[in-house]
């Protein structure tokens, strides 16, 4: 009897053991998209009340962004400076920073970009890209790294600082490459001089995607090993947690803030310099696309998470990819995959409300009860 | 316990089972159905195509193409001159079928559409606005129209309808493009009376109505009665010029219906003409001249009809001028004239004719315009 009942008591013990690995993995996973299914159910219903089938939307959706290898092509050179945007905003939010003004370092990153290849345009191709990366990094980081700054020494709210900054970044481009920075042979779109073609960055061979997704997609590795694998990534936990335990702890929270609002910027920077070297070919207005924008939803889908900053990129970018064909197919504005995007959005920050409140493991421990 | 947000395991499946069923439902969808027309024509613009601007100019045109018959027309509005028109562009060309494209903003030529169109030879790309020369691409063609004719017309009719002397412009670049215009409408004022100054604000932006609105309002308090602007889409300053009591000059499409009373006469894109003739030549087999070029003679534009508020001698004089226009020739930029730092554009006797492709590279404002390039 009662060895039965330990007998009994040990599977149970064991099924809820696996019951709760499998909800470790899931759980994380299981908010953000449900968040997702949410705002797909809820944006369905403003399809039906302009009298558009949901379905041919999603299908569209899907076959445009996901359904062929060209959308693929398409989706993943949407997804290349959206990984690196979202890095901007993930890293800093490890630490509690709400940072959403990465497109002022993206901007200024590709200015950066650009002026060296005018200044400097005859070092071998690898060097000159070298150069370009080093000059859009720090640039990004001094842009970011200086918020984070502000927010410790100053005590300005990084979110106001960065949002705000990024209009001074866009205004500054334009000055730049309209003034002291303009190619005169730039007549009706003010640009800097063109690169020389040693420093343009080319396609990753086989997908028609320039390096810039190859990098973007190191970069989130290497963030997640950061943040999950390292004391300093432990110690921007702590921070994030609760600044002032990890005050008390001793730990450096000043220069972590900045270093990692810094690191958050490289990426910035360094995605301004992929559109540059490998779009545009020179820097101009063209730059302020609204990437460090779409990289706020990505990063607050993946929960800040480096390694899930890699799918959401691609989801959000498949979105992009399937605005074009939404409009010709369905006749619906332009505006369309943006409220879409936005009704995902808000569904996430829901979500995060809820995520103490719903747990994922009692879908499993159901069974158990009953 | 169990609410909609913690639903038990019954609930959760009966729920996803239902979005499933949703998404098998929808596999049966018409892909491809706009391949069976002869020729498919992708449109692109930068803004909305409803903007009283520079992309409805457009898609009027394009609506003018969808008349014809076997000819197919997808749009696509709101592209950004960023890699999301090489991927617009290309999505034409494999989901529709489309074989003759017409990116239509200014910024979609270098690098865009000379990326692509070595990879797509069958496919013709023409842009508005750009410079093609023989060094490239052959499948890539360039058009633009003498606007800045219109401009001058608009200017006429201006000059005579000023009280104070004082016309204004809401600019947004000072691009080549933009200054030309800025030129010809003050020199057109001053055909009619040389004591007129034109007062130029740059807005930065192609599209930035806050700005546009402000700038608009900042003329009024100047003074200014008659404005005019080249941005994207002038209704922002057509209808803050008209609350103001301003008169107006359009520009890019039509924007009397906005303003009735205030509007003068505008200068038109007819896109609706030359977009029937390329597509038109390309239904017969025939190739489009690479660089095109046309001004009011070869109906490239035209001008809105005179409004209610012309006064009889504004109405005669903007006909001879018009006139004299169409017969060809004609030369806004002529000696003696300055810029407004004092140096010389051209001295007497010298003059810059419409088709001179020397005013494609305009960098000055000329003695008169109140403002500065940079």
């Amino acid at each position: 009897m009662t060895l039965q009942a330990d007998l009994a008591a040990g599977l149970a013990a064991k099924q809820s053991s696996v019951a709760d690995y499998a909800g470790r993995i899931l759980q994380p996973l299981f908010l953000p998209l449900a968040a997702v299914v949410a705002g797909m159910i809820v944006f369905s219903g403003f399809l039906l009340l302009v009298g558009k089938s949901p379905i041919d939307f999603y299908m569209i959706v899907y076959k445009a962004g996901f359904g062929t290898s060209f959308s693929w092509a398409n989706t993943l050179a949407r997804a290349a400076p959206l990984l690196l945007a979202a890095l901007c905003v993930a890293l800093p939010a490890r630490l509690g920073l709400v940072v959403i003004g990465g497109e002022g370092a993206i901007v200024l990153g590709g200015v950066a970009a650009g002026t060296v290849g005018m200044m400097v345009p005859g070092l071998p191709g690898v060097l000159g890209i070298l150069a370009m990366a080093i000059a859009a990094s720090v640039t990004g980081a001094i842009w970011i790294g200086g918020i984070g700054a502000l927010r410790h020494y100053r005590g300005v709210n990084e979110t106001i600082s960065s949002l705000l900054l990024a209009y001074i970044a866009i205004a500054l481009m334009n000055h730049l490459v309209e003034g002291p920075l303009r190619d005169p042979a730039s007549l009706n779109k003010p640009s800097t001089v063109p690169l020389p073609e040693a420093y343009r960055i080319g396609e990753i061979p086989g997908i028609g995607v320039h390096w810039g997704l190859a990098v973007g997609i190191v970069a989130c590795i290497l963030c997640w090993v950061l943040i999950e694998r390292t004391t300093w990534g432990f110690a921007a936990r702590i921070v994030g947690g609760n600044i002032r335990a990890a005050q008390v702890q001793g730990l450096p929270a000043g220069l972590l803030m900045i270093g990692f609002t810094a690191l958050g910027g490289v990426f910035a920077g360094l995605a301004g310099m992929f559109e540059v070297a490998a779009v545009h070919g020179s820097a101009n207005a063209s730059l302020a696309a609204g990437y460090g924008y779409t990289g706020i939803l990505i990063a607050f889908l993946a929960r800040h998470n480096g390694l899930a900053v890699i799918p959401a990129a691609i989801l959000f970018a498949g979105f992009e990819a399937s605005s074009g064909l939404v409009q010709r197919r369905l006749g619906l504005p332009d505006a369309t995959i943006v409220v879409f995007e936005g009704m995902i959005f808000i569904a996430i920050l829901l979500s995060d409300a809820l995520q103490d409140k719903i747990d994922f493991r009692t879908l499993f421990r159901i069974r158990g009860r009953s | 316990m169990t609410s909609f947000l913690t639903p038990n395991r019954r609930q959760f499946l009966t729920r996803t089972a239902g979005l499933a069923g949703l998404a098998a439902a929808g596999s049966a969808l018409p892909f491809g159905a706009a391949r069976a027309a002869s020729l498919t024509v992708g449109f692109i613009y930068v803004g909305p195509k409803d903007d009283y601007g520079y992309n409805q100019s457009h898609a009027e045109g394009a609506a003018a193409v969808k008349a014809i018959p076997g000819v197919t027309v997808v749009e696509e509005e709101r592209v950004p001159e960023t890699v999301d028109v090489q991927k617009t562009m290309e999505s034409m060309i494999n989901f529709d079928g489309a074989s003759l494209l017409f990116p239509t903003s200014f910024g979609y030529f270098d690098p865009h559409i000379l990326a692509l169109a070595p990879k797509n030879p069958k496919v013709r790309f023409e842009h508005c606005g750009g410079l093609w020369t023989a060094d490239k691409p052959k499948n890539v063609g360039s058009y633009f129209g003498y606007i800045g004719m219109g401009q001058y017309l608009n200017g006429v009719v201006a000059g005579h309808m000023t009280k104070s002397k004082k016309i204004g412009f809401v600019a947004a670049k000072p691009i080549p493009q933009v200054l030309l215009n800025i030129n010809s409408f003050l020199l057109g004022a001053r055909s009619v009376d040389p004591t007129i100054t034109c007062q130029v604000i740059f807005t930065g932006e192609w599209s930035l109505a806050v700005k546009e609105a402000e700038a608009t309002n900042a003329l009024a308090d100047q003074g200014v009665d008659v404005v005019t602007c080249h941005v994207d889409g002038p209704k922002v300053v057509m209808e803050t010029g008209a609350g103001r009591g301003m008169y107006l000059c359009g520009y890019h499409a039509n924007q009397a219906p906005l303003a009735p009373a205030k509007y003068l006469t505008g200068a038109e894109w007819n896109w609706a003409k030359v977009y029937t003739d390329m597509v038109n030549t390309t239904l017969k087999g025939g190739a489009i001249n690479n660089f095109v070029r046309g001004g009011l003679a070869e109906g490239f534009i035209k001008m809105s009809p005179l409004g209610s508020a012309v006064s009889e001698p504004a109405r005669k004089q903007f006909e001879s001028v018009k006139a004299e226009i169409i017969k060809g020739g004609y030369a806004v930029i002529k000696g003696p004239l300055k810029d407004n730092k004092g140096n010389v554009i051209a001295t007497q006797g010298q003059s810059f004719v419409e088709t001179d492709v020397a005013l494609e590279g305009m960098n000055y404002l000329v003695d008169g315009v109140v403002g500065s390039t940079s």
